[in-house]
């Protein structure tokens, strides 16, 4: 297949690679730009490790064609937040042992980040239900959920300090 | 002194610290070995038999090797040196040489410049295989006359221990009740997140760098070097970040040694990253077992004897597989007092991917077996199910029947604290029908006693190094596979130097620039990397109070370490800041280095029979745990509304990282007990994803409730035990048991699936004669077993 030129508007920059029309988001991720931040746990779309946000709404990027994300802000775990400058999301699985081996933890932070976008309080079910399509084989949940719950708390400790309304979903 | 007094006479041991790598890890910038590339990187792909069992007659790669972009293909004739794990196990090739012994096993390998390339350049070789008759039931296959897996293994029977401890006979005759039932467990797979990958680097001078996902760096060095033929001194292998491995990663799996094998031929770095359908095939999870269990009681509740023959389903190589039986039989009664113990262990090879170690290696299935039928006879004898265990434990410390050594005993704490914070005496037998609760306990080792290798060397040494910069750099070869380990001896450093953790440097698992530590399994690491690393961090506090000393002009026996500075005892308020006494030590010594060792005691080795080896730990850890299940009867559908977990891991050293390895345990032993089954057809597996192999996610998975019980081991790093297995046991068995006290009914088969349930319900409601009345009840009946 032959390779065309593909725009991506990835954490706020443009970047082009080419690539095959049926080059899978994640593959443009990880092996086109190096953002190896997306992992790859399952061959059917199983597991959440890759998620990203497309458009603040969280997609499995191992099934999604990258040349039909052109028009799209696409974000992954390296645009949450860098070193120095984390974002309350990556500050609550980093202390409240969210991460334990890491390797789901980027796609299970991208799914929080957007429900606590889209959802400022959101209840236990709705945590549990907006993470239900990811999987972890270290923790049993209960400290991501501490660690949800951590970045809650950030986020509405930031918001009153900066006297400005929550987050809302684009 | 300055800063705030320590906590508990502790300045950072017990604090809840968050993992030294967690910034990589939530930054996704940490690499993982699957996120490796190097210029000039070729992709490996690895073919595998379409058949269980198969004579290679030819592999013919003619119409493959001109295919552009090919750089090199391997077979069997590439490597013909056995490996294996055990040394009395090398039994399997990198890829086969004579014979494909499963679905999946490793026939060749092609390395190319790109995944599309070496995929079809597998497609074009051409294998011709005679096929050969299949053992697939281990049951069956024990008994086979000819046609065996191995030559060399008759029968194929891998290896069988029988050991008898007391009198089981004159145990029995005692007995007031006994209890005879068969248990069957299904095969499970660890599932950790991140599938296997290995880059092999061939470098300019002919050496080896190897990155790659494993458990055991340096038994991959070693291994490498007998497949490839090269010295240990050219192979370096550094160990990634690493997704996990609950044992997975714990041998070394073939792409691992694939990937070097087409290093060294095409001379070029080459990556193979496993897809979720090789992680199955490559397996080494935890094996179908088969449980003929007796025991016997008094009245009074006491255990008079114990009777198992344990039968495991192996798979078709060896792999770690006569430990794993020989656990089942070291651990089946060590947790309780019990003199009279007759264990018959066999490990049976069929044609299927090879079975190994998995969290709780060995112990799981016995455990339900166990824990279900102490449940049964309890409730024969009229004793309470918490009251029958109380009325077994152990009188630490002690020695147990079968020779192994306990220091520390927090079992009885743990089941009096699961015992009041369920409210077990309101609800045992009291809930409404559909509601019930189980109890159940396990324990584990910390650490094996003998290592798999024997010697006499140290199991582990830990290195320190502080030079100008007054930085301390730790050198450890223990693995951080996600559990902690990296944190857990910073923190140990940390609070002996007393330093900030900040300021410690932990370089690990490099066989080029750390010792060696034999890897993280049979959670050994807290106790022994620990003891290690607690030992350097003396020595090195040594040479800094030597140097701290004559400068204050007091006795190093006068000062205490604490807040990045050197102190007189409180009273005479005297001190040097952390750096300085570096610089007044590196006046005498030039770079500081501290070295620590960690070797079992000859007191903890176990006994002399044969098979003693495995089982012997220089410190055991206990759980017990209670399950609360809602059972529709309608659908047999379980709920396992909670699970209360108290764990006795001598100190939490790190009470988060402690209770996310308590709540991980929970969480596997959920999943195996009421999903997860890996399914075979003719040697075939027909559940090979996370689609269809059904690890719990969120909306299944339980509320969780741990309790860290601290019963101080008098050995271990500031009395530590192990934390990351010992949990996961009790869960199935308290879960078995609850679904009785909900429904009455005892299923012996594992998992515990809505179909089990309803056909044992419906054999009660036939037992019972009168439908309506019996579906309603809880009276006992006897167990299903498949």
């Amino acid at each position: 297949m032959n390779k065309e030129l593909i725009h991506l508007r990835i954490n706020g920059e443009e970047r082009e690679i080419a690539a095959a029309p049926n080059r899978l988001l994640l593959d443009a991720l990880r092996e086109d730009l190096g953002l190896t931040g997306s992992k790859r746990g399952c061959d059917d779309s199983s597991c959440g490790c890759c998620a990203v946000l497309v458009d603040g709404v969280p997609m499995l990027s191992c099934v999604a064609l990258a040349a039909s994300y052109q028009n799209c802000a696409i974000t992954t775990v390296e645009g949450l937040g860098g070193p120095g400058d984390l974002d309350p999301v990556q500050e609550g699985y980093a202390e409240s042992g969210g991460a334990q081996c890491g390797f789901c933890t980027p796609g299970f932070m991208i799914a929080t980040k957007a429900l606590l976008d889209r959802n400022p309080n959101p209840t236990m079910d709705e945590i549990r239900e907006a993470l239900s399509g990811n999987l972890c084989r270290c923790t049993g949940y209960m400290q991501i959920y501490e660690s949800v719950k951590y970045a809650l708390e950030k986020r509405h400790s930031i918001s009153s300090t900066l006297a400005s309304p929550a987050p809302v979903a684009p | 002194m300055s800063g705030a007094p320590p906590t508990n006479g502790f300045s950072i041991i017990g604090k809840p610290l968050a993992m030294a790598d967690s910034h990589a890890k939530v930054t996704g910038l940490g690499k993982y070995a699957d996120d490796l590339s190097v210029p000039g990187m070729l992709i490996g792909k690895i073919l595998h038999s379409p058949y269980p069992h198969a004579r290679i007659r030819s592999i013919d790669a003619s119409r493959a090797e001109p295919l552009p972009g090919v750089k090199a293909i391997a077979t069997g004739q590439d490597a013909r040196n056995p490996y294996g794990i055990l040394p009395i196990g090398h039994d399997e090739r990198v890829f086969a040489l004579d014979k494909a012994r499963y679905i999946g096993d490793n026939v060749a390998a092609v390395a190319a410049t790109s995944a599309e390339i070496a995929e079809q350049a597998l497609d074009l070789l051409r294998v011709d295989y005679e096929q050969l008759p299949a053992w697939f039931d281990p049951e069956v296959s024990m008994k086979a006359e000819s046609g065996w897996i191995h030559d060399e293994k008759p029968h194929n029977i891998e290896k069988e221990y029988h050991h008898i401890f007391g009198d089981p006979d004159s145990g029995f005759a005692q007995a007031d009740f006994v209890a005879e039932e068969r248990y069957y467990a299904g095969e499970v797979n660890h599932a950790a997140m991140e599938p296997h990958a290995t880059l092999a680097i061939w470098e300019p001078d002919d050496r080896l760098t190897v990155h790659s996902s494993t458990q055991v760096p340096f038994y991959l060095h070693r291994t490498i070097a007998e497949v490839c033929e090269m010295p240990m001194s050219q192979i370096r292998v550094i160990k990634p970040l690493i997704g996990s491995g609950f044992g997975g990663k714990s041998e070394v799996i073939p792409l691992e040694v694939a990937a070097c094998v087409l290093a060294k031929k095409s001379r070029k770095p080459v990556k193979i990253t496993y897809t979720r359908e090789e992680v199955f095939l490559a397996h080494r999870g935890r094996p179908i077992t088969i449980v003929y269990l007796k025991v016997g009681i008094t009245r009074s509740g006491k255990i008079t004897a114990v009777q198992a023959r344990v039968i495991q389903d192996g798979g078709a190589y060896c792999g770690y597989g006569p430990v794993t039986v020989l656990y089942s039989g070291a651990l089946l009664g060590a947790i309780y007092d019990i003199a009279n113990v007759r264990y018959d262990g066999f490990r049976v090879l069929t044609n299927k991917p090879a079975c190994g170690a998995m969290r709780g290696h060995g112990t799981v299935n016995v455990r339900f077996a166990f824990e279900a039928m102490l449940d049964q006879l309890a409730h024969q004898a009229g004793i309470d199910a918490v009251e029958i265990r109380r009325r077994n434990l152990l009188k630490a410390p002690c020695i147990t029947a079968n020779s192994l050594r306990v220091t520390s005993y927090g079992l009885p704490e743990c089941i009096e604290k699961v015992f009041e914070r369920s409210g077990w005496r309101n609800k045992k037998g009291k809930l409404p029908y559909g509601k019930g609760v189980g109890v159940a306990c396990s324990h584990y080792v910390s650490g094996a006693a003998n290592p798999i290798v024997r010697s006499n060397m140290p199991h582990t040494t830990v290195n320190i190094k502080i030079d100008r910069d007054a930085a301390v750099t730790v050198y450890t070869g223990a693995s951080e596979i996600g559990q902690g380990s990296d944190t857990m001896q910073i923190q140990i450093v940390a609070e002996i130097l007393g330093v900030r953790p900040a300021r410690i440097k932990l370089v690990a698992a490099d066989t080029e620039l750390t010792p060696i530590d034999l890897g993280s399994y049979s959670s050994r690491v807290t106790f022994m990397a620990g003891n290690a690393a607690l030992n350097a961090a003396k020595d090195m506090r040594d040479q800094l109070f030597a140097a701290a000393a004559k400068k204050l002009g007091c006795s190093p026996t006068e000062l205490v370490a604490n807040n990045d500075r050197i102190s007189q005892n409180v009273s005479h308020n005297q001190s040097v800041s952390f750096d300085e006494a570096v610089a007044l030590a590196l006046e005498f010594h030039g770079a500081l280095v501290a070295r620590g060792t960690y070797a079992p005691p000859e007191t903890a080795r176990g006994g002399s029979f044969r098979g003693a080896g495995v089982g012997p730990s220089p410190a055991y850890s206990y759980s017990a745990q209670v399950a609360e299940v809602t059972v529709d009867p309608e659908t047999g559908h379980v709920h396992v509304d909670k699970i209360i977990a108290a764990h006795d891991c001598g100190k939490a050293l790190n009470p988060l990282t402690v209770e996310g390895q308590i709540e991980g345990s929970v969480y596997m032993g959920f999943g195996q007990a009421l999903q997860e089954d890996m399914i075979w057809q003719d040697g075939r597996l027909m559940n090979p994803s996370l689609l269809e192999y059904r690890i719990p996610a969120t909306k299944e998975n339980p509320q969780i409730e741990s309790i860290i019980v601290e019963s101080i081991d008098p050995e271990g790093p500031f009395g530590a035990k192990e934390a990351g297995e010992g949990s996961l046991a009790a869960t199935i068995p308290a879960i078995a048991n609850a679904i009785y006290d909900a429904v009455g009914v005892r299923i012996n088969s594992v998992p515990f699936t809505p179909e089990k349930i309803l056909e044992a319900l419906r054999a009660k409601k036939q037992s019972a004669g009168n439908g309506s009345a019996a579906l309603s009840s809880k009276s006992s009946v006897p167990g299903t077993a498949q």
